[in-house]
């Protein structure tokens, strides 16, 4: 392949997603925001955003149009990258929206953070990577990196978990099943973490 | 974990950082996008941006101001000031703030911060209250129009309302101490924090670092706020950060 990786940044209508765009630009990725099926399907990598509350995420993928595009993407098996609510979708569904549907690559239910602790967690907070080892997202960001959340549900812990934060109690933070992954933080607002998070998605685009 | 957030926070007017005592007497401290780099390498944790112009020129400028920092600046970034509706708020996310925080415009129509809540979600609204220590009776008095107007409202009983309509943070001013270098009134900050389960950024006074220290362990604050003592390099955020973790704040390490 020649020249920078695309990166698609699915534009569904959700928040501010100029911040990955310029976050993956800067890592070297050719990122736009897209809002038609052809980009997605034309390009390298996909990142699906998303800010606020499952349900109108899920409703606002769903109206778009890209919903489709977004599941072909997923079968394609090319790098794809879910973040904050973006993650949440890649679940069954979420106690936050019950009447709404997620994406259910993986299984499960997003459920509310422990109780005893602010919601939401809008704080830094350390990766800890239960057996040690260092899952693809994290090479190169050295032990422990700090990266930053704002978030009141999480999905469950499950075999997809690949590095977990401590609120309340452990709480899922990243997942990766070969080029799938998810971030309930946000790289494009981790620093320099993030920014080193992101140019590895990048690499697996390439 | 808990950690603790330090903020710097800039005082923008006509698109140049300004900072003054008690929000009068204003001077020149540089450029906003070069600045807010600046404590991006240092290791701020979150930037904020408070548009003071009131004119609309100044919010214009602003929206400039924050699109070039989105740019470069990979850390979360709050931008308030001249915030009235929604299209405000929108204008200023899609420009690449992460929260908007809104004052004024909140007191005169509680309904603004649900609207943004409800649009963009809660957290990215974050309510400014500007409080001072009511001169008979206890307790603290809403102030709006950049501190110089009172309202009769308790900061506590406001900063409630806020939270049970959608508000994700309150970022929480002391007029009386805001310029002085005598720390944050931590009173007033404790109040807040136990009576709203959102984060409270403490904002207002902070002259030392044992300022930031106290507004985190003895005010209770998520995240502490200051201005001056990094934009004249009194310290860096570096500086400030090893001394907070030294004295028993939980805080992410430049």
């Amino acid at each position: 392949m020649t020249g920078s990786p695309r990166i698609a940044v699915l534009d569904y209508g959700i928040g501010n997603l100029r911040s990955a765009e310029k976050a993956l630009q800067h890592v070297g990725a050719a990122a736009r925001l897209v809002s038609d099926a052809a980009s997605v399907a034309a390009a390298d990598g996909v990142v699906l955003p998303g800010v606020g509350a499952f349900g109108a995420c899920a409703r606002a993928l769903r109206e778009s149009g890209l919903e489709p595009a977004a599941r072909a993407a997923l079968e394609s098996g090319v790098p794809f990258f879910g973040v904050c609510i973006g993650f949440q979708l890649l679940y069954e569904r979420s106690e936050e929206s019950p009447g709404e549907v997620g994406l259910g690559v993986f299984p499960g239910t997003v459920g509310p953070l422990p109780p005893g602790v602010k919601h939401p967690q809008m704080q830094w907070n350390q990766l800890v990577v239960p057996d040690g080892s260092v899952p693809a997202p994290l090479r190169g960001l050295g032990e422990n990196p700090w990266v930053y959340f704002v978030h009141s549900y999480v999905p469950p812990i499950g075999d997809e978990t690949v590095a977990v934060c401590d609120y309340g109690g452990p709480v899922a933070a990243l997942v990766a099943r070969g080029n799938l992954w998810g971030a309930q933080f946000h790289p494009e607002k981790s620093g320099r973490s993030g920014l080193g998070l992101l140019a590895n998605f990048v690499a697996l685009a390439a | 974990m808990r950690s603790i957030r330090l903020i710097p926070c800039l005082d923008v007017t006509d698109g140049r950082v300004v900072k003054g005592v008690r929000f009068v007497d204003l001077t020149d401290e540089g450029d906003p996008v070069e600045l807010a780099s600046r404590y991006d390498r240092e290791g701020a944790d979150e930037l904020t941006f408070l548009d003071i112009t009131a004119s609309s020129d100044g919010r214009e400028t602003m929206v400039s101001v924050v699109a070039r920092t989105a740019e470069q600046v990979f850390i979360p970034l709050t931008v308030g000031g001249g915030v009235r509706v929604t299209e405000d708020a929108r204008r200023l996310l899609r420009a690449g703030a992460d929260k908007v925080a809104v004052n004024t415009a909140a007191l005169e129509r509680p309904a603004l911060v649900r609207d943004i809540a409800d649009e963009f979600g809660c957290q990215c609204a974050v309510v400014a209250i500007d409080a001072r220590a009511r001169i008979e009776g206890a307790g603290w008095e809403v102030y709006t129009h950049g501190g110089r107007r009172p309202t009769g409202i308790d900061a506590v009983a406001w900063a409630t309302a806020c939270a049970a309509n959608g508000a994700g943070e309150i970022l929480l001013t002391s007029m009386d101490r805001d310029g002085t270098k005598d720390g944050f009134d931590l009173e007033l900050t404790r109040a807040v924090v136990d009576a709203v389960g959102i984060p409270v950024v403490a904002s207002g006074g902070v002259g030392t670092l044992q300022h930031l220290v106290d507004g985190a362990l003895v005010g209770g604050a998520d995240a502490v706020l200051a201005a001056s003592i990094f934009h004249r390099r009194q310290f860096t955020l570096g500086e400030a950060k090893s001394y907070m973790a030294s004295h028993g704040v939980t805080i992410r390490p430049v």
